[in-house]
């Protein structure tokens, strides 16, 4: 595993368009290192877009289709199912889509590929705002966070995404992190070993949505996992809950202080902040003491 | 094989047995009945096609598309608010030069909600890219349905074929169904080229420069142009198989005409009725039905009316602060003649009212005595 990591067998190639040490285009290209050559991607209009590179640049290295932004969920079933159609059963269809096209605008589509189960891989690469188009709150945006849109603050807590998946009892579910390659690279080969629906939920810092220095991706990823604003877990079949990695439990302060976009919180907002990740946290070890199995 | 049956069961069987890979569709009235008919013959096994049961038109099209870039015949059905809602796809499905062919059931357009036949659903997606058929019949849908797979996939643009809600859709007549050999012998087995192939890997609908999308545009234009020639070749070769031939329009007795009533869809069947009592009247009075709508037909058009004095276009679609949408296509098809026929523009049947032959006749009556053609149109019904 750890000769692999370091030496990997690299898909994506350079020539893309991400800012400066993009958290995301990290992301993407530890999910195509684990894909490998033999599959299909999906992209829509979000930053994975601009990651693949502007014409006539391509760095995904696999055949990918940039489709629309709210279908990225259909779009890779219909590829899916006349490659099954077509026999090639083993070439599998791989989903990127951000925050808005996830969270948003494309949660009834890939709500209703859920429910059906199309063989697809989803993963959302969560940066917590509609960044593409010049950081607009979303509903993955969390609370009190600075947007262009929400320039108090963003007056609503960010959606439960990973529960709403969960709710639709599909094969796997997984948070995932950049700054944990060995634990995204592990969740990725898991998923591509399964058949139906499978969801990753990357946290992908945005160095300049987050107001974050272009060296600080990996570090303030790593500061979401360690205060528990994004623990890392996995969910079977909607019911089952596994807990990947014991964070250190640092208070949420130290993930905030980093980041421009919390520079205007008062000390009573990181107080309601903390509790929501204190809660949130209760709430994931109920649900891994309540497993089936 | 002689099946009396609806339009819907028509399209329905002529899609069996163009065998597609992948369905993907969602259940809209009048359209509804063409879902479930595949349906169960997905679930009984009486057709080889991945069933998609998806949560909308919008996701209905991104499905038929992809897995027509795949490489896979595909087939969807919509109506009205499904095909509105289905806009941004279209664009994407002609755009990428795909070979999707869906059957299109002309209904009305909320607000206010109504469920009968109005052609405007379909023509708003007149610049969407596709290829657009309107059907007089149930024979003629499932031929259509037929010929639109040949079409689509050779000229790599997807195709609309056009039924109206009812009067084809839920209305029951003889359709003769042919066989499975003389399809198969028709209807050659897809092979559109396969965009996703993880040998030779590339990046389908990148972000192009003004240049580059110029350039796209006018391909598309051009394929559309090209394509004309393909639905006339599919057509006679229809005929050779199957002994239907439709043409790019159809006329009836423009030859000698004073004036030449102009029709789509099922309004043409009521108006043959109508022309021959005029006939016998004295009237001298022809018919031109309009059917390939994109690519619009605009030589032949020119041919079949351009040395006939008066035209009455008489249409169920209102492009709202304009007029009749086939009567401005008519009129900018016609300008360059040089005796440009006089056009006027009646509008009937709107939200699935009756057009019958006594009105049909008020219609060719009033445009061969008027003495000044207006530019809007005349409604024949509406405010009463």
């Amino acid at each position: 595993m750890m000769n692999e990591l370091y030496r990997p067998t690299e898909i994506m190639s350079p020539g893309q368009l991400a800012c400066p040490g993009c958290g995301l285009a990290l992301g993407m290209r530890q999910v195509m290192r684990a894909m490998g050559k033999r599959c299909v991607v999906v992209v829509v209009p979000s930053c994975v877009a601009v990651t693949t590179g502007p014409y006539p640049n391509y760095t995904l290295g696999v055949p990918a289709f940039h489709s629309a932004f709210e279908i990225a969920a259909p779009t890779a079933a219909g590829i899916r199912n006349a490659l099954i159609q077509q026999g090639k059963d083993d070439i599998p269809v791989l989903a990127f889509a951000g925050d808005g096209g996830t969270f948003d605008i494309g949660l009834q589509a890939l709500s209703g590929c859920a429910d059906r189960n199309e063989d697809i891989i989803y993963v959302c690469m969560d940066n917590e705002a509609y960044m593409n188009t010049g950081v607009q709150v979303s509903s993955a945006t969390p609370q009190f966070t600075w947007t262009g849109t929400s320039p108090s603050g963003n007056t609503r807590r960010k959606k439960k995404i990973m529960e709403i998946m969960a709710a639709h009892r599909m094969p796997y579910a997984a948070t995932a992190s950049p700054a944990f390659p060995e634990d995204l690279t592990r969740k990725i080969k898991k998923a591509k070993a399964m058949c139906g629906t499978r969801f990753l939920h990357v946290l992908a810092p945005c160095n300049t949505g987050w107001k974050i220095k272009e060296d600080m991706a990996v570090r303030v990823a790593m500061l979401s996992v360690e205060t528990n604003v994004f623990p890392l877990y996995e969910i079977e079949d909607g019911v089952s809950y596994t807990q990947n990695y014991e964070a250190k439990g640092l208070p949420i302060e130290e993930y905030l202080k980093v980041q421009g976009r919390y520079k205007h919180l008062k000390p009573e907002q990181i107080e309601i902040m903390q509790a929501e990740v204190d809660r949130n946290l209760d709430d994931l070890k109920a649900r891994i003491a309540r497993n089936p199995n | 094989m002689m099946k009396f049956i609806t339009g819907n069961t028509a399209v329905a069987e002529a899609v069996r047995l163009c065998k597609p890979g992948v369905i993907a569709a969602y259940p809209i009235t009048p359209q509804t009945p063409i879902y479930e008919k595949l349906s169960d013959w997905e679930d009984s096994g009486q057709i080889n096609t991945k069933m998609m049961r998806v949560e909308s038109e919008h996701s209905a099209m991104a499905a038929c598309l992809s897995a027509s870039l795949t490489g896979v015949r595909t087939f969807t059905a919509t109506s009205s608010q499904g095909l509105a809602l289905m806009h941004e796809m279209l664009h994407f499905a002609s755009g990428l030069r795909t070979g999707v062919v869906m059957a299109a059931v002309n209904r009305t357009l909320a607000s206010p909600w109504a469920f009968w036949s109005d052609q405007t659903d379909t023509l708003s997606q007149r610049d969407t890219g596709w290829m657009q058929v309107y059907c007089e019949d149930n024979q003629e849908s499932a031929d259509m349905i037929i010929q639109a797979f040949k079409i689509a996939e050779e000229v790599m643009l997807p195709m609309m074929v056009i039924l109206e809600a009812n009067f084809i859709s839920h209305f029951m007549e003889p359709v003769d169904i042919p066989s499975p050999e003389e399809v198969e012998a028709f209807l050659p087995p897809v092979s559109l080229p396969q965009r996703f192939d993880v040998d030779n890997p590339g990046y389908v609908s990148p972000t192009v420069t003004q240049k580059e999308y110029e350039k796209y545009r006018k391909h598309n234009s051009d394929a559309m142009a090209h394509a004309l020639d393909v639905i006339e070749r599919v057509d006679r070769e229809f005929e050779q198989a199957f002994g239907r031939r439709y043409g790019l329009l159809e006329t009836v007795n423009t030859e000698d005409a004073d004036i030449v009533l102009v029709t789509t869809a099922t309004i043409t069947s009521t108006a043959r009725l109508a022309l021959q009592q005029l006939r016998k009247e004295g009237v001298k009075v022809g018919l031109c039905k309009l059917r390939i709508f994109r690519p619009f037909p605009v030589e032949v058009i020119k041919t079949a009316l351009e040395n006939v004095p008066r035209i009455a276009v008489l249409e169920r679609n209102i492009s709202q602060g304009r007029e009749g949408i086939f009567c401005s296509e008519l009129k900018s098809a016609l300008i360059n003649c040089e005796n440009s026929p006089k056009i006027q523009g009646y509008i009937a049947g709107i939200g699935g009212t009756n057009v019958d032959p006594d009105l049909i006749k008020k219609v060719v009556r009033h445009a061969l005595e008027a003495t000044a053609y207006s530019d809007g149109p005349i409604w024949m019904g509406g405010d009463e």
